[in-house]
């Protein structure tokens, strides 16, 4: 046999291997990657970090992870590019139940939203209740000079924006106007991003509170969360499967057994402590013992009148006959 | 598949209405791109023109190494500068007095100095394209050195000036900087969102038509610039686009 001849059949006998490997690799990372979409604030916290650490180390599985604010996360679920959903924003949620694009929702944990500004809250909200703290934000906003910035939103289609929107009109204004003010300015982006916009530029801001301390415990900013707590900056956290009956591609199995872990006690004990280590209190409360034994209150009465659907977690048509979910 | 396509479809669709309406929020955006890119351009052009002639009149040990250094940082790496450019004008960083991150004026200087390398790479070769003999002939006939250095920059203002287009289209294409710098702020006074900031904007939030709307825009102002460019190099080159290469 010539040269030339071997090394041409070694170059094709490497080719074909490669290939194969290449193949065979892809494969099986896709029978074994779990797709999830999530809002950035439990992305950014690092609390995600943590449960794909846990789990990955106890399930053959890769967890994908791809942050979003809410509402891109509920339409990539439509559009197919999600096994399971982790959002915070149940009256965004419900079209997706209700049109059959997600289901088994289980409300895995809970926080509050708190409003942040300069330490020196000119505006001087502290003491007052998120109402109160728009209506003088306005106020102080209406004195400033133009091009001064006052509040900074995320109007990103995000649970936090529609949060947003919805302190808006309880304290009386409509969210249109306000957001015309020369004095309102968004990022249309995530929140670690418009929190460091917000403290760069002075301005008030509505973040959830996880989000919030994981900056200011960094040092990227030194805003402070001048109102938290209180129903109306109830944060509630839930988990839904896709539908495989809706989207054919969708993970079913693993996405249940991704959620039975979530609201095992494993898992609801990583949400719970998480952030214990590096902040010195937790970020998050883990619902699922606390709607069980209806204790703390007043935060489960909270959770049920915010959160639930004709008054359960998961109306039963939904629940896509995992019952074991519900016990 | 169908399925998959629609949004693209619709979006085509909606972006043409948006963009033939005369949409206010998308020629507010491409104004505003044009505005700080061109600002940004004027300065880089004013700025480094001195250092181009400079760079191309004068000898001094270590020229080489110096224009090799500008060379170089044309391919600077747009977020690699945002970075150091947010590092340094955020609140707490060593120019932080000057307020300048998240500003339209952050975004305007950020760009500027983006550009500065190229504007300077562009302009030596322009410069040191023109004879020689022209700075000694003005120079025999009279001429005080600034005045020779005029005459030579005289003869090699259609370099500058492409140079610039250059640096404009840079600016006005890029995304590290405008992102990181400008923080894609939008606001009714003070805005700092661009094209190609609010594009990745409006794909995150899932506005395509938006996003295909914006990114026409840039295409077709970018191509534009382009082709100016290349038809002022060379005149000759429309009339042989058309024929077959010989």
């Amino acid at each position: 046999m010539k040269a030339w001849q071997t090394i041409l059949i070694a170059a094709v006998v490497a080719t074909m291997v490669v290939i194969a490997g290449t193949i065979a690799y892809v494969d099986l990372n896709a029978r074994t990657t779990l797709r999830i979409s999530t809002t950035t604030s439990l992305f950014d916290t690092g609390l995600l970090d943590a449960v794909k650490a846990e789990y990955e180390a106890s399930h053959q599985v890769t967890l994908q992870i791809v942050e979003q604010g809410t509402g891109l996360a509920l339409a990539s679920a439509s559009a197919g590019d999600a096994d399971v959903v982790l959002v915070h924003s149940p009256s965004q949620e419900y079209p997706y139940l209700a049109n059959g694009t997600l289901v088994c929702r289980k409300i895995i944990a809970w926080n509050y939203f708190a409003i942040i500004g300069p330490a020196s809250d000119p505006a001087k909200i502290t003491g007052e209740n998120a109402t109160q703290a728009l209506q003088s934000i306005v106020a102080y906003g209406g004195n400033q000079t133009l091009g001064t910035i006052v509040w900074v939103s995320r109007n990103d289609g995000s649970g936090t924006f529609t949060k947003e929107q919805s302190l808006w009109k309880a304290a009386g204004y409509n969210w249109t106007q306000v957001s015309g003010e020369p004095w309102y300015a968004y990022t249309g982006t995530g929140m670690a991003d418009t929190l460091n916009v917000a403290y760069q530029k002075n301005a008030y801001i509505l973040s959830d509170l996880g989000t919030y301390l994981a900056l200011f415990r960094a040092g990227t900013i030194s805003s402070k969360a001048l109102i938290s707590g209180g129903k109306s900056l109830l944060n509630v956290y839930s988990a839904y499967a896709v539908n495989p009956q809706k989207i054919s591609s969708a993970k079913f199995d693993q996405a249940i057994t991704f959620i039975e872990w979530l609201i095992s006690p494993t898992g609801q004990n990583v949400i719970s402590t998480f952030g214990e280590a590096n902040y010195s209190q937790s970020l998050f409360y883990g619902a699922v013992q606390a709607l069980k034994d209806n204790a703390p209150q007043p935060d489960v009465s909270w959770i049920q009148d915010y959160a639930f659907f004709n008054g359960t977690e998961c109306p039963v048509q939904y629940q896509a006959n995992q019952t074991q979910l519900y016990q | 598949m169908v399925e998959r396509l629609n949004p693209i479809v619709d979006g085509i669709t909606k972006a043409f209405q948006l963009i033939f309406s005369g949409d206010p929020t998308v020629y507010g955006i491409a104004y505003r791109s044009l505005f700080f890119s061109g600002t940004a351009a004027v300065l880089a052009i004013l700025w480094g023109t001195p250092i181009a002639m400079l760079l191309s009149l004068k000898d001094f040990p270590g020229k080489s190494l110096v224009k090799g250094f500008f060379t170089s940082l044309i391919g600077m790496p747009t977020v690699a500068l945002g970075l150091i450019l947010f590092l340094l004008f955020s609140k707490d960083g060593p120019l932080g007095f000057l307020q300048l991150l998240y500003t339209p004026g952050g975004v305007i200087l950020g760009e500027a100095i983006l550009v500065t390398p190229l504007i300077i790479s562009i302009a030596v070769n322009a410069i040191e394209s023109v004879d020689h003999e022209i700075m000694n002939l003005a120079e025999t006939l009279g001429a005080s050195e600034s005045q020779a250095y005029i005459a030579v920059l005289k003869e090699a203002a259609n370099g500058v000036i492409f140079s610039g287009l250059a640096c404009f289209n840079r600016a006005f294409a890029e995304l590290g900087v405008a992102l990181i710098v400008g923080g894609s702020i939008v606001a009714r006074v003070g805005g700092t969102d661009v094209l190609t900031t609010d594009i990745s904007m409006y794909i995150a939030r899932g506005n395509f038509s938006m996003a295909i709307a914006l990114a026409m825009i840039l295409l077709v102002i970018v191509f534009g610039i382009n082709l100016i460019i290349l038809i002022a190099k060379n005149p000759k080159a429309i009339i042989t686009w058309g024929k077959m290469p010989q």
